[in-house]
């Protein structure tokens, strides 16, 4: 049940995608979720929705594993896409009772819909395809500026590589501890809301004591060999573009100008 | 009254680049009140063996049976096979979650919906059977030590009072004595109740000395599912496999092999003393 959450972790295999400069991935993904944001037509969505299964095609990440992810933000996708529908103003097309949906509604619901699961999937492609420690280690460099602002950036990405790190250990613990309480009987899928809330407390207690020997035993292990923060600190493996990285930014320029210029002449 | 073990498969993560297969055509029959070891290197496929027998992992193909019934039949009463196939993890501390020792053994046949009453009236004696002293009773169950932790964790599943109990590696990271008390303490437990126990662990010392017979599980498969002593003739084979017999076979081989005439087959200390003596002619 567990296995379900997608959301973060690393998917092992060879290909284009996963051999990438996390840099290109992190400024491929944001300029990705932009473009979602810029799109205001279905022309748009398309062209979006063709560079995001060239890029899956790509990755070799079978796609049932990507959307085995979006069953956790399934509840989230269809409550916005009601609001959407129920709550426009505009020229209404079915009325029954105090509810009406409107054309204008109608057109938000889906659009706002399909916005939802590309930017999940074109985060989750990202995540899928990049080590955590590459990713903060990309992350980094691309904040790297903001240090002139003192900002402290490596701590920063140093919190989010542990952050990252340990998803899928407290997840792998999560079910261990489900599994030895379910042995004991413990019910956690049925019940009142209550009830059910209640039944979590087996399971989090247990959780939350093992995250804080780990949190602590990290802590002394990072001090035992005397971590103190990214002041002079040098990296085992220094980021470096290659060819592909250059073709590959390259890709994303013209899919921004795809999107921005057929925007255009499909609007006017 | 047994389990069964039915051309079983197990694959994680099917569908995906990482599937391997844990578990490949398992058959086994485990009948009522013996006393079984499970062995095999990290790995092996053990845990997720046993992890079958209380329906907690379904499995990719073949059948599990308890009883003569399919475990893992939609109408099969699920929690109530849970209550008679009791299993304990490895990690105590992936269980213990309440402020103090009585009510986290009390965890278990709350669950099974007994009356208050009965609940502590089992709770008490689950914890006397692991023989936890009273003054710990009400003591948090994380300010104890290892062994007693792992006291705490056996008394949480006993109180359910199951027909089988499986314990994962009930002496990993305990030391020496704390080893020997914990699996007297089963072997006791197994003797007065008459319950049938799957002690799981890679050690072989651990289990020759206290159990009936042993399976033993290499790379998903069960490699050899016998009697102690016919399983420790196979010690080349067994090695192969990461694991090793106990070093009481290892002397008496190279007793033999030095000329004495002891029966190589002696798996504990108290065996092979006889024999020993036997050979030399004290006896």
């Amino acid at each position: 049940m567990l296995r379900d959450i997608t959301l973060g972790q690393y998917y092992r295999t060879e290909s284009v995608i996963h051999s990438l400069d996390p840099r290109v991935k992190i400024v491929a993904t944001f300029s990705f979720i932009i473009s979602l944001f810029l799109v205001k037509n279905f022309i748009g969505y398309i062209i979006a929705g063709l560079f995001l299964v060239f890029c899956i095609r790509l990755s070799k990440v079978p796609p049932k594993f990507i959307f085995r992810g979006m069953k956790t933000i399934f509840f989230i996708l269809i409550i916005t896409m009601l609001f959407n529908l129920f709550l426009t103003p505009g020229i209404p097309l079915v009325t029954f009772w105090k509810f009406q949906i409107t054309k204008e509604g109608l057109k938000l619901a889906i659009m706002m819909g399909i916005r939802l699961v590309f930017l999940i999937t074109g985060s989750s492609i990202m995540t899928l395809t990049t080590t955590p420690n590459n990713l903060t280690d990309g992350l980094e460099d691309l904040l790297k500026p903001l240090k002139k602002l003192r900002v402290p950036v490596h701590e920063i990405s140093m919190m989010m590589s542990i952050a990252l790190r340990f998803i899928p250990i407290l997840m792998e613990e999560t079910d261990k501890i489900m599994k030895a309480q379910m042995a004991r009987g413990a019910d956690f899928e049925s019940g009142s809301l209550m009830t059910r809330a209640k039944s979590l407390i087996p399971l989090l207690v247990p959780l939350f004591v093992s995250a804080f020997r780990r949190a602590n035993d990290l802590a002394m292990a990072m001090e035992a060999r005397c971590y103190r923060g990214g002041e002079g600190r040098t990296k085992m493996k220094p980021l470096v573009y290659k060819r592909r990285d250059a073709i590959a930014y390259l890709v994303i320029v013209l899919y921004l100008a795809a999107i921005v210029v057929l925007g255009r002449i499909f609007f006017t | 009254m047994s389990i069964i073990f039915d051309h079983v498969n197990y694959i994680y993560d099917e569908d995906t680049a990482m599937a391997h297969a844990a578990l490949i055509d398992v058959n086994l029959k485990i009948p009522d009140g013996k006393f079984i070891g499970l062995i095999g290197h990290t790995g092996s496929g053990k845990s997720t063996l046993i992890q079958h027998m209380n329906g907690l992992i379904k499995p990719s193909g073949g059948t599990v049976y308890f009883n003569n019934e399919d475990i893992n039949a939609p109408t099969y009463n699920k929690k109530n096979l849970r209550a008679r196939v009791g299993l304990v993890f490895q990690y105590p501390e992936h269980q213990l979650f309440e402020t103090d020792c009585f009510k986290d053994v009390c965890f278990g046949p709350k669950n099974l919906g007994l009356p208050q009453k009965d609940v502590e009236l089992r709770a008490y004696e689950a914890l006397k059977q692991v023989g936890l002293e009273d003054d710990f009773f009400y003591q948090s169950p994380f300010d104890l030590s290892g062994g007693q932790k792992r006291r705490v964790a056996i008394a949480g599943v006993l109180a359910m009072k199951p027909e089988v109990m499986i314990l994962d590696e009930p002496t990993a990271g305990l030391d020496p004595k704390g080893r020997e008390d914990i699996l007297n303490l089963i072997s006791d437990l197994h003797k007065k109740t008459g319950i049938t126990i799957i002690l799981v662990s890679h050690s072989m010392e651990d289990v020759a000395d206290y159990v009936e017979r042993i399976i033993v599980m290499n790379k998903g498969r069960v490699a050899f599912d016998a009697e102690p002593k016919e399983v420790f003739r196979h010690v080349t084979e067994l090695e192969e496999m990461g694991l090793a017999a106990p070093q009481v076979t290892y002397c008496m081989k190279e007793l033999w092999e030095a000329g004495f005439d002891v029966d190589t087959d002696a798996t504990t200390l108290e065996e092979a003393k006889n024999e020993i003596l036997k050979a030399l002619g004290r006896c």
